[in-house]
């Protein structure tokens, strides 16, 4: 039992931690435009592939280092010549944009890649188990994967809280307009906030992909749940981001690993059932199987009864 | 005098959707025009909601898959003596379950419009996604549940063997839901979610709810949407829950995005569009979902009101007579577009296909040498620069046309 829970627990962290660093870019992006960007995790999908076809050549660190900084300068572009545009017309013309922008993206792997699922390996300096742990070996990708997830998290809180530059993107999230009289070119640094929070998702992807596979369905498989993480953690706050990524992350891997479901909750409450009842897939539910909808469901109940999220601000 | 002009626009319409049988009588033709008609409700029920009245929804399939679904059952039902009465009835059926829907999910997804409306609908679409997969006896898991419509009291003899008989069935349920759509437009509820979309405090201030005035748009938009998943249960006989996923949602939001919201042709021209190319470029290319993304795109970008405001930006320009000037300029800049979105086409398949001999427009292209490749880059790029070129000279005349001279303004003071 003990065990499970371990493995569990190690395994919701680091896809916990993956979360964040997509949910982390998107809060970012959301702070700054007021919109949520739908082609998020695209750019997450776009920083797998880039990464497998740079490392059928050069390995995958080359990959780790040039397929974020190919992603964050195609999300820059996307941010100069497509939200700019559309900023115009209001807050669902962005929306629609960026939703347009995911489907044409997964169409565009599947013409540059194919269809097919892509054989991306994590690198083989890194194929030997960390840790043993009742028998059960804990891959040291994985530890890497925590390891440069929690580096990134904080070089990011230090750049954003103590150095000049954060200062400014934070002054410039709330007063634009001032921070733009004040001599800084606040469309550059939008550009920049943009480029640099798709790029972390393509870090993201180029680590996710030899673990959770690289096809043109990823994103999609992501995509919202790290929605889901924005709005529970409370839209436009990082703190809530990470305690709604790492909760999210824990419960799938929690729901998952564990073997308990509706007739053990009737057995012990003593309630016999037949099985072949109308409603005999409610009386057979397990908890594993429910796994993927509980985002959603805990989503639906966090908008109903607390629209603001964990952290979010109260609204004006 | 308006009346019976608009009275007239709907008598053409319905003669429309009677003859196209008549011009088009293959059995493909009526599979498409079926698809049309569901298309059409289904779109028309999503511009209520985000035209009308201002609710971004990426879930809108959730009612109508779920109207769909009891449809299926109900033709089940019939077809084993459950139930009595005649599959004519069905699409109301689906209507109903979408209503119930929507009056469940609307009490608290209406609360806000925007953002947290969007993410509501989100939610629930994958909620109820994932779980027809989980609840296999009802959703039928994969596969999905199927009847048979040729069962139950018969209507006037028709047997409902073929589809053109669906088609006609379907034709008078799309003409009913549109002209109550269209009358919804028309009744004060309808005005308000004008109102509330445009500006929500502003109605609150002038007495009316806000919320509530969503909830009713948001209970029609269901109710018609399950309507369109009856009409899809009646034409297929079959639903899987890839007719209440996100997939399904997102198309129906890109049919009525192309069309144009806010204008209530505009959906039908989306979905009329969006079925031809599902249809027909399927045939040709498998690549038409990657068309259609770029063509999505675009029409965000530069047309922010879709097909159909398109054609509405010319009113003014009609109204004065001044339409002939633009001829000239439309052609210059029109034909190096459609050499480019020709020549664009012939690039991206030339470079996709497997095969060494390429057919394309009656052309032989050669796909394993560079020089097929240079020679369609080079009708791109001169294409491209002519549209550049041109572009000022559209501008211009538009700028124009457009401007009221000092004539017509007199003769509008006198």
């Amino acid at each position: 039992m003990l065990e499970v829970f371990i493995f569990a627990t190690l395994n919701g962290l680091v896809t916990g931690l993956l979360l964040f660093m997509l949910a982390s870019g998107l809060t970012l992006i959301f702070s700054m435009m007021g919109v949520l960007n739908f082609a998020h995790a695209s750019f997450y999908m776009l920083g797998a592939y880039f990464a497998y076809s740079i490392s059928l050549h050069f390995g995958f660190w080359t990959g780790l280092i040039f397929a974020p900084i190919i992603v964050g300068v195609l999300g820059a572009l996307v941010e100069r010549y497509g939200l700019r545009r559309v900023h115009q017309h209001g807050h669902v013309a962005e929306l629609v944009f960026t939703f347009g922008l995911a489907f044409l993206i997964e169409e565009a792997v599947q013409f540059f890649w194919g269809a097919d699922t892509k054989n991306y390996q994590s690198p083989d300096l890194l194929d030997f188990p960390l840790f043993t742990l009742f028998g059960q070996e804990f891959p040291a990708y994985r530890g890497f994967m925590i390891g440069i997830s929690i580096t990134i998290f904080i070089s990011l809180y230090y750049v954003l809280t103590k150095s000049r530059i954060g200062i400014i993107i934070q002054a410039a999230l709330t007063h634009p307009h001032t921070v733009s009289n004040l001599g800084h070119n606040v469309p550059l640094i939008f550009m920049g906030v943009f480029g640099v929070g798709t790029a972390l998702a393509g870090v993201a992807g180029v680590m996710a992909g030899p673990v959770l596979t690289t096809f043109p369905g990823m994103a999609v498989v992501l995509g919202s749940i790290v929605f889901v993480i924005v709005v529970i953690g409370g839209l436009g706050s990082l703190a809530g981001a990470f305690i709604a990524s790492i909760l999210i992350g824990l419960l799938q891997s929690y729901a998952i690993a564990s073997d308990v479901g509706m007739p053990d909750l009737l057995n012990l409450l003593g309630i016999e059932f037949s099985r072949d009842h109308p409603f005999t897939d409610l009386w057979t539910l397990t908890l594993p199987q429910i796994a993927p909808i509980l985002p959603f469901l805990l989503l639906v109940l966090v908008l109903i009864f607390r629209p603001t999220g964990l952290m979010g601000k109260r609204e004006q | 005098m308006a009346v019976i002009k608009k009275s007239l626009v709907w008598i053409c319409y319905l003669l429309g959707l009677l003859a196209l049988p008549q011009f088009f009588d293959s059995v493909l033709a009526i599979s498409i025009f079926n698809q049309m008609a569901i298309a059409i409700v289904f779109a028309l029920s999503y511009n209520m909601l985000l035209g009308q009245g201002g609710m971004l929804s990426f879930g809108h399939a959730v009612y109508f898959g779920l109207g769909g679904f009891l449809a299926v059952h109900a033709l089940v039902m019939i077809e084993f003596e459950i139930l009595s009465f005649s599959i004519i009835w069905i699409p109301l059926v689906g209507g109903f379950i979408g209503l119930l829907a929507a009056l469940f999910i609307g009490t608290f997804s209406t609360h806000k419009a925007g953002t947290v409306f969007a993410m509501i609908s989100l939610g629930i679409g994958e909620l109820i996604a994932a779980s027809s997969l989980i609840f296999v006896s009802f959703f039928g898991g994969e596969a999905g549940i199927s009847g048979d419509r040729t069962f139950g009291p018969s209507f006037f003899g028709i047997e409902w063997f073929q589809n053109l008989e669906i088609y006609y069935l379907a034709v008078a349920w799309v003409f009913i839901a549109t002209l109550f759509m269209y009358f919804f437009t028309l009744t004060p509820a309808g005005k308000m979610a004008n109102a509330v979309r445009d500006n929500p405090e502003r109605a609150e201030f002038i007495g009316y709810s806000a919320r509530r005035v969503r909830y009713i748009t948001f209970c029609a938009a269901g109710f018609f949407a399950g309507v369109a998943g009856g009409l899809f249960a009646l034409n297929y006989e079959f639903i899987t829950e890839e007719n209440l996923n996100a997939a399904t949602s997102g198309r129906v939001l890109l049919s009525a995005y192309i069309g144009g919201l806010g204008y209530f042709i505009g959906p039908i021209i989306g979905a009329v569009v969006l079925t031809l190319m599902n249809s027909l470029l399927s045939n040709y290319s498998d690549l038409w979902m990657l068309y259609l993304g770029i063509m999505f795109l675009l029409t965000v970008l530069f047309l922010p009101r879709g097909f159909a405001g398109f054609i509405m930006m010319h009113q003014m320009v009609w109204a004065q007579g001044k339409i002939k000037s633009l001829v000239l300029p439309y052609l210059l800049t029109g034909v190096p577009s459609f050499i480019f979105v020709i020549a664009s086409v012939g690039l991206i398949e030339l470079s996709h296909t497997d095969e060494a001999e390429f057919n394309y427009l009656g052309l032989n292209f050669d796909s394993t040498t560079a020089i097929d490749f240079i020679l369609i880059s080079i009708a791109v790029l001169a294409a491209l620069f002519c549209i550049r070129k041109s572009l000022p000279q559209l501008r211009a005349a538009w700028e124009s046309a457009n401007e009221i001279s000092d004539d017509d303004e007199k003769e509008a003071q006198s």
